[in-house]
């Protein structure tokens, strides 16, 4: 049964991973990335359940807090690239 | 009594995990930037809250659910504020969102 | 409208140092979960390390631990779970019908409460509500965006708005 929980958690983190793939706008990767960072929180706690080793849930803290101090550090990073250079911010490709 | 709770938290799980899912596809479907974060949002909100919540039901009263507890609420605490962040970083980079009904100024309440 | 005092301590800088080392020594202690000499001694670095920086970092200046956590805040979360719930399952509906009914729209809310602390808590709770998400928040002014025509109408009915005040009350 964690399984099937694990499995939902698992494509979900596909479809976002699709979505970074698909872009279009830098903003929308980070989204995606944001979006994979806090399913991975999650399937790291229910792999701690199904497989019965309690120190996995300290990687999912540590992954939590890593995953937000991250996103703000790549938002921060392009605010301050599209303050310099104001010209190609939002039709980002690659 | 053990029973009742290993089916509510069964429920709890599953239907997080349904949730979690919904959000996924919805920020695939969605048209562009803003309505995909109200898609993410489902996945980051509803499903720590029904995933964890199941959790830690299944764990009882252990350590392992203070840390499940801890995880959520830095979960809940956090997630905001990342979409904050995203939106107002991409506003500033003037990504202007597409409106179904334009902004005026007597909204202000 | 004046403006709230954010300079004057509920309670006093020592007390709120204290608060937060004990915090910070429970985290350890939780989190490590072993009692060896060794660890506890590094612990004890690591926590006084975290209030050294945190005084460097004037984290102590403005008033901190202002929050009134009560009852009331706790029957507010069960309201805003509740909230959540519906919501999500609205979205929900919209993501998973095929024609994809959104009519994204934005609107200027003004926060009933001066105080920046319950309008950051009003801005977090319509982000963390689905289908609702604020954008920026500006003296008060938060502009929100929302996915759902009834989505706009229900924060704009200012149920939210109304608890959160009514929290520092009187």
């Amino acid at each position: 049964m964690y399984l099937a929980v694990a499995l939902a958690v698992v494509v979900t983190m596909g479809l976002a991973l699709i979505r970074a793939l698909l872009g279009p706008t830098v903003y929308d990767r980070v989204l995606a990335v944001n979006m994979m960072g806090t399913k991975t929180v999650l399937l790291l706690s229910v792999i701690t359940f199904a497989i019965g080793r309690p120190d996995f849930l300290d990687l999912a803290l540590a992954y939590a807090l890593i995953n937000f101090i991250g996103v703000l550090a790549v938002l921060e990073f392009f605010r301050k690239r599209s303050e310099l250079d104001p010209e190609n911010n939002t039709r980002e490709a690659e | 009594m053990d029973t009742v709770i290993n089916i509510v938290s069964w429920l709890l799980m599953t239907s997080g995990g349904l949730f979690v899912l919904v959000g996924g596809i919805g920020a695939l479907r969605m048209p562009n930037l803003y309505t995909r974060m109200h898609a993410a949002s489902v996945t980051d909100s509803i499903g720590p809250i029904l995933v964890i919540g199941g959790l830690i039901l299944q764990a009882g009263m252990t350590l392992a659910s203070i840390k499940l507890t801890a995880i959520l609420v830095f979960l809940l605490l956090t997630g905001p504020t990342a979409s904050n962040a995203l939106a107002s970083a991409a506003m500033l980079s003037g990504h202007k969102p597409e409106l179904a009904q334009e902004i005026s100024e007597d909204d202000a309440v | 409208m004046s403006k709230p005092d954010l300079h004057t301590p509920q309670i006093s800088r020592l007390a709120s140092i204290l608060i937060l080392f004990v915090l910070l020594a429970a985290t350890w202690l939780v989190w490590s979960g072993l009692f060896k000499a060794l660890l506890l001694f590094l612990g004890l670095v690591s926590s006084v390390l975290c209030l050294w920086l945190a005084i460097r970092m004037r984290f102590f200046d403005d008033y901190l631990f202002s929050l009134p956590v009560g009852r009331g805040y706790l029957r507010y979360l069960v309201w805003l779970t509740r909230e959540v719930i519906k919501s999500s399952l609205d979205v929900t509906k919209v993501v998973l019908s095929p024609s994809l009914p959104i009519s994204p729209r934005i609107a200027r809310i003004r926060a009933g409460s001066d105080h920046p602390y319950d309008q950051v808590l009003f801005a977090n709770s319509i982000t963390l509500t689905p289908g609702t998400l604020s954008m920026d928040l500006d003296e008060g002014v938060i502009t929100v965006h929302a996915l759902t025509e009834q989505g706009m109408r229900d924060l704009l009915a200012g149920e939210m708005d109304r608890r959160i005040t009514a929290l520092r009350g009187k």
